[in-house]
């Protein structure tokens, strides 16, 4: 009787590792770098570690085919390494000997790859399934152009500059005025001197229509020395 | 009446001045110093064995850069104008070398600032996380990553295609990319505030676009320091190679190096030194700016290099960390058993014991020596390598933010220089009425500009600066320097010259300074000169194409130019130096006719409130 349990036990075995085989066309090779990836705080590979793999895909075929009960058994491994490489295939929970199709087994991790790969504490690069390739991050496209705000932040500074210039240049315009006003007010209230025509500095041109500058003379001393 | 009443009724016309000593300094070194000595030094260093190209570059310095600098400054400094002013002091036939000053000024002026709105997009995009040149973008379909930017890297897709989004060749135009017509208006504003008084509103901006720049090249040198790397990179840079100054091509290199570094023949000097205060001390201001100029170039030479160091550092352990990643899975080794450190080892035992294996493997050797190689001037420099250097360091937002802010303020400090030498003589040629306010001629010098830059703004753009930068900013600019100097030494004469240095600072001029002036600096100029045309006539001009659909991709095509940018490239060489021989031969022509017809030449010491009377 154990010898009938043995015997079948070993054929069980014996498909089960046939279904299994490096390269095996609905199989996948699944690589691991958990040192690369973790650094000091990685975790030893061990048979509890396959275990979660094991229970993990089979999670992700659960999500894929609603109402399949996919158990541990039904994630066969095989061809494990050093590397903490190995092949898998997947077969049918009602049917052990049959494999889901290689193409199946790709979309199910597809949909999965982020609980499988938070389950290890790796990523879609660390934990390598060959000839899955990873999932692209969609580019998350801002409504509004980011470099656009920068840009209007610096026209608003520039802008911002030109008004205080006009202004400021209006405001001493105004102020120079009242000035004005007030010199000649104070002129005008002053008697101790008759008015006089503008005094000019040595050597410089009076800016009037009439009359012509006699360069010859500009040299001479506004006093002579006595 | 008083004396200060007399001193507050001031002529209306008074000379503008620098507001203090500081400013003029400032202004004179942001001009000399620009964007070249941080993309072009550096690279010249490196590719003509490190430090040994400092002997030729400094012999050049002192016996060519010194004395140019040192006349400019003291003729714009004496004669108190614009470079058209200027030369038609020193000689009426030499007024044609002003105009070509200030023909070239406006072409710089023209292409430069399109480097300044391409380094404000830049800058702009810095603002986000991640930065958009670290990745690729989807293509179209959004099932893989966009081709072209596969097949050569994020930075250079980054780089031709969303900035530039450069055509194939010269001849296609493509249109007008609003993105950088927005980036260049943008450009012009700034420059415009800048400079919209004159040198008061100048002064003040130099303060911060002449000093920022020694500010974040001193950031970028400890952080860069701190990374590992950096002395391979300084190793690298400053290691002599003897051999190299055998070689006439880097004696050549060096000279137009200090030429175009200390913005010479621009006019831009003049003009600036012109409202300098009579009796300052020009030979001093010479000899700090040149000095200073090197200085720079050199400090921008060890902060660059430190971080491309950094750069080849992380693109070689990148390098091993794929072929480690090879090996590893090909052989099945535990994860992390082959190490940077040990890869040497195992690939000699794998040799030994593999060797038909590791051969069908076909890694990529890696070789320190082969990424430090990769480095690059001008605009390759600063968009592709540097902003490829700047992912990899932690925070790189604000790296990329300081570098960009850095380049635009060398970029702006130098336009400054170039703005002056359009509008002081401009102002000098007294084509504009009195009462046109001299904001209202800068905006329009602003506009223009504007306008005529928008070329670069096509799809071509870049091949027609790269045009504009290797022709207009080099032949006609040694040709006005020779005239420069030959014109103050031997049509003005050495003694008169000699005179007005007196007169401004109280001593002539030493031995050193007459003889480089009368001997050495004309004979280098001109041997500078003829070596430079020959060696650019003796092959037909070329560029590179950036074509994705060339078979070496990403490799970028050399084109021969075309025929029309061929006249265009002639047009650009001659424009500013024809102008030369025709205001000497139209003097000539005015001063024959004078000579012929009656003497009515204006008496200065004629007294015109009295009529001659007829005899």
């Amino acid at each position: 009787m154990s010898g009938k349990v043995i015997f079948l036990l070993s054929v069980a075995l014996s498909s089960a590792q046939q279904l299994c085989t490096p390269g095996a066309s609905d199989g996948y090779k699944v690589r691991l770098s958990i040192r690369t990836a973790l650094g000091d705080n990685a975790y030893v590979w061990s048979q509890n570690e396959l275990f979660l793999f094991r229970a993990t895909l089979a999670f992700a075929m659960r999500n894929h085919f609603d109402g399949q009960d996919f158990q541990v058994a039904n994630i066969i491994v095989c061809d494990e390494t050093p590397r903490v490489s190995f092949w898998f295939v997947v077969t049918w929970p009602d049917d052990a000997t049959r494999l889901v199709d290689g193409g199946e087994v790709e979309q199910a991790i597809r949909k999965s790859r982020k609980r499988i790969n938070s389950a290890f504490l790796l990523n879609d690069w660390t934990l390598e399934f060959v000839g899955i390739a990873p999932t692209l991050a969609a580019s998350q496209l801002p409504a509004t152009p980011p470099w656009l705000i920068a840009f209007g932040v610096v026209m608003g500074a520039v802008g911002a500059g030109f008004i205080i210039l006009v202004v400021s240049a209006a405001v001493q315009k105004r102020r120079k005025k009242k000035e004005n006003v007030e010199d000649v007010a104070e002129d005008e209230d002053s008697d101790v001197e008759a008015p006089a025509p503008k005094p000019l500095k040595n050597g410089s041109v009076r800016h009037e229509p009439s009359g012509v500058s006699n360069i010859a003379f500009s040299d001479d001393e506004r006093v002579t020395q006595m | 009446m008083s004396d200060t009443a007399m001193d507050k009724t001031r002529d209306v016309q008074e000379e503008v001045t620098w507001n203090n000593k500081i400013e003029y300094m400032l202004t004179s070194i942001g001009f000399a110093v620009g964007i070249g000595n941080v993309w072009r030094f550096p690279y010249l260093c490196q590719i003509y064995g490190g430090g040994a190209f400092l002997i030729p570059y400094l012999i050049a310095l002192v016996f060519e850069g010194l004395p140019l600098l040192y006349l400019e400054m003291a003729i714009g400094q004496r004669l108190r104008k614009g470079s058209i002013g200027v030369w038609k002091n020193i000689s009426p036939f030499l007024g044609g070398v002003g105009i070509g000053s200030m023909v070239v000024s406006f072409l710089v002026c023209n292409f430069y600032n399109t480097i300044l709105a391409w380094v404000f997009w830049y800058f702009f995009n810095s603002f986000q996380n991640p930065l958009p040149w670290s990745q690729c973008p989807l293509n179209i379909n959004r099932t893989g990553l966009n081709e072209e930017c596969v097949k050569s890297t994020p930075v250079n897709f980054f780089w031709y295609r969303q900035t530039l989004n450069i055509t194939t060749d010269i001849e296609t135009s493509g249109s007008l990319q609003w993105w950088l017509v927005v980036c260049l208006a943008c450009a012009w504003l700034t420059m415009y505030i800048c400079i919209i008084k004159g040198i008061q509103s100048m002064g003040k901006a130099v303060y911060v676009t002449t000093t920022l720049p020694y500010v974040v090249l001193t950031i970028f040198l400890v952080r860069a320091l701190t990374l590992p790397g950096a002395t391979d990179g300084l190793v690298y840079l400053f290691t002599p190679d003897w051999e190299i100054l055998k070689d006439p091509q880097v004696w050549l290199d060096a000279s137009t190096q200090i030429f175009f570094s200390l913005s010479v023949a621009f006019g831009g000097l003049i003009a600036i030194s012109s409202y300098a205060n009579e009796k300052n001390n020009c030979e001093k201001d010479a000899v700090i700016v040149g000095l200073i100029n090197s200085g720079t170039s050199l400090y921008a030479a060890i902060s660059i290099f430190a971080i491309l160091g950094f750069k080849a550092n992380a693109g070689f352990n990148s390098c091993l960390k794929e072929n480690i990643l090879v090996l590893t899975n090909h052989f099945e080794f535990s994860d992390q058993n082959i190490t940077a450190d040990n890869y040497d080892h195992w690939v000699e035992y794998l040799n030994q014991t593999n060797l038909d294996e590791l051969a069908s493997l076909q890694l990529r050797p890696c070789k320190l020596k082969t990424f430090l190689d990769q480095s690059a001037s001008g605009t390759g420099l600063a968009f592709i390598v540097f902003t490829e250097a700047v992912l990899e360091m932690p925070g790189s937002q604000l790296w990329a933010v300081l570098f960009f802010l850095m380049l635009f303020s060398l970029g702006l400090s130098s336009m400054f220089g170039n703005a002056e030498g359009v509008l002081r003589p401009f102002c000098d040629l007294n084509l504009v009425p009195k009462w046109v306010p001299q904001e209202l001629i800068t905006g329009a010098f602003c506009l223009m500009s504007f306008l005529i830059s928008l070329i670069f703004t096509m799809g071509s753009g870049n091949y027609w600066v790269e045009v504009f930068n290797s022709y207009v900013g080099s032949v006609p600019l040694l040709i006005i320097a020779f005239f420069e100097i030959i014109g103050v030494v031997y049509v003005y004469g050495m003694k008169n010259f000699s005179e007005d240095i007196y007169f401004m600072t109280g001593k002539r001029p030493n031995l050193y300074w007459r003889c480089c002036w009368t001997i050495i600096s004309p004979l280098m100029l001109k041997i500078v000169l003829i070596a430079y045309v020959v060696l650019q006539a003796q092959k037909h001009p070329t560029y590179p194409a950036w074509n994705p659909d060339y078979e070496l991709f990403p490799k970028t095509e050399v084109k021969p130019y075309p025929d029309f940018a061929f006249a265009v490239i002639i047009l650009l060489c001659a424009m500013p130096v024809v102008s030369i021989p025709l205001v000497a031969l139209y003097k000539g022509i005015q001063k024959v006719r004078e000579r012929s017809s009656s003497r009515e030449g204006r008496n200065p010491y004629g007294n015109d409130a009295f009529e001659i009377e007829a005899q």
